[in-house]
């Protein structure tokens, strides 16, 4: 048996150390917010964890095509383990953001771009796995979730910006905020520092996710191929 | 090279004329679709009251629901057909493109929907005295259509080879769809009361975008949807 990549042993370390630290840039390093108060702290992991999610997200877009290329199974189980983790860590930004939002806005939710955005994200992601479970033949099943995921990538920035066309309410960080947002804030260098530094090591979390989730998708296969065998 | 292009549409046309010919004879498909529709339009006649004075807004809303309910029924039984008795082994062993195949469903399967879309439109609006013949209308229902139908003839290939092919379609095609339904209300909406021009702009440019891609990404990518 294989034993674990001693990288993977270090990145696994990395990500539970920078996690330690993003907790005290957080709740120590970073002031406090004026009019939000502590509400707003919850702001560096929602947008981290959105990150994450856009990061799987376009990993998933792109290992797609590369499978539909090269026909190599081995981008199959890049793209199930992209669109999981991107899966889980939507969920978790749709989560932190409906709990940012019922004090911010005074709902759980609105039909605002990005919120729907990701939530059409989270259905398109549950359907594929859905597909997936639907077919047998492995290599057939990496072709229809190439495909899948390949229309998928392309219909989400489109609904993107046809709710966009709707006015939105959500505040943007990066780039020109709509003039109706609420709950937009100036941020202190300090905030901006924790921000950045919350993104790094989500992407750094990201990673590693990504290399167990590949390893076991590679193990899984070989326990199908070992089972095979002995079957024969 | 024009003798390949000739070809090339003759196959498109030899696969549209045998859908309409079987459905001609059959009449299993559009009967069914249309009988779907009028049950989608009765049933939100009891859901939400469409009082005349909500019927103008709630009216594109209400249609473009309908469509896209009884299109999925539609696009999985032109599949099935197929799949069934294996038809589409033999299409495929023909020696066309596979794009050709492709195009040849998806334009059946547009017939199907606009014949379906043209019956209900009347019914419509003499059910609810509303009047919908709109050129601007007519020409959204078409440009929508065509974006259902180039991502459902997709998608329903790929559906009609899986376990669970009965209940799969609608939930691969609805959160792809969105944007064409969006855009199809939106456009409608602004149509039938009537909006000025540039309201409705954005939104019929989305239409066309979201068709032009997605016609193109679907033909690229049908190869890889029938391989066997």
């Amino acid at each position: 048996m294989r034993s674990q990549p001693k990288g993977l042993t270090f990145m696994t370390i990395l990500s539970g150390l920078l996690f330690l630290g993003a907790l005290w840039m957080v709740f120590v390093y970073a002031p406090l917010e004026a009019v939000m108060n502590y509400v707003q702290k919850i702001f560096y992991f929602h947008i981290a964890n959105a990150w994450v999610g856009m990061l799987g997200f376009m990993a998933a877009a792109v290992a797609g095509i590369v499978y539909l290329v090269k026909k190599d199974m081995k981008w199959d189980i890049v793209e199930l383990a992209a669109v999981e983790i991107s899966l889980v860590f939507f969920s978790i930004t749709i989560a932190s953001g409906s709990i940012w939002a019922k004090p911010s806005w005074g709902t759980w939710w609105t039909w605002d771009a990005r919120l729907t955005t990701a939530a059409i994200l989270e259905m398109i992601y549950l359907a594929y796995l859905l597909l997936r479970q639907g077919i047998e033949d492995p290599e057939q099943r990496a072709r229809f979730g190439a495909v899948y995921t390949l229309i998928g990538s392309l219909s989400v920035p489109i609904t993107f910006f046809s709710i966009r066309i709707w006015q939105t309410i959500h505040p943007a960080v990066i780039g020109a905020g709509s003039s109706s947002a609420v709950g937009s804030f100036g941020m202190t260098p300090k905030m901006l520092a924790t921000m950045f530094y919350c993104l790094g090591t989500f992407s750094v979390i990201f990673v590693t996710l990504l290399w167990y989730r590949i390893r076991l998708g590679v193990l899984a296969e070989r326990v199908e191929q070992i089972k095979l065998q002995v079957m024969e | 090279m024009e003798r390949e292009s000739t070809a090339y549409f003759k196959a498109i046309g030899a696969i549209v004329w045998k859908d309409l010919a079987a459905e001609l004879r059959s009449r299993e498909l559009l009967s069914a679709m249309l009988v779907f529709a009028m049950l989608v339009i009765l049933i939100f006649n009891f859901a939400i009251e469409l009082q005349p004075s909500l019927r103008a807004t709630i009216t594109p809303g209400v249609l473009w629901v309908t469509f896209a309910f009884a299109g999925t029924l539609g696009l999985n039984r032109s599949m099935a057909i197929e799949k069934d008795r294996g038809c589409l082994d033999g299409l495929l062993l023909a020696p066309v493109d596979r794009s050709a195949i492709y195009f040849g469903k998806a334009l059946s399967n547009l017939a199907f929907m606009l014949i379906v879309e043209l019956i209900v439109l009347p019914v419509y609006s003499l059910l609810y005295n509303t009047n919908l013949f709109n050129p601007g209308l007519l020409l959204t229902i078409l440009l929508g259509s065509i974006g259902y139908v180039a991502v459902g003839t997709l998608l329903a290939s790929m559906a009609v080879q899986t376990r669970t092919r009965d209940v799969l379609l609608p939930i691969l095609l609805f959160p792809v769809i969105l944007p064409i339904l969006m855009a199809a209300v939106k456009t409608s909406g602004g149509f039938l009361q009537s909006a000025p021009m540039e309201t409705i702009w954005p939104w019929l440019n989305i239409l066309i975008v979201y068709d032009v891609i997605f016609t193109a990404v679907a033909f690229m990518l049908y190869d890889s949807v029938v391989e066997e």
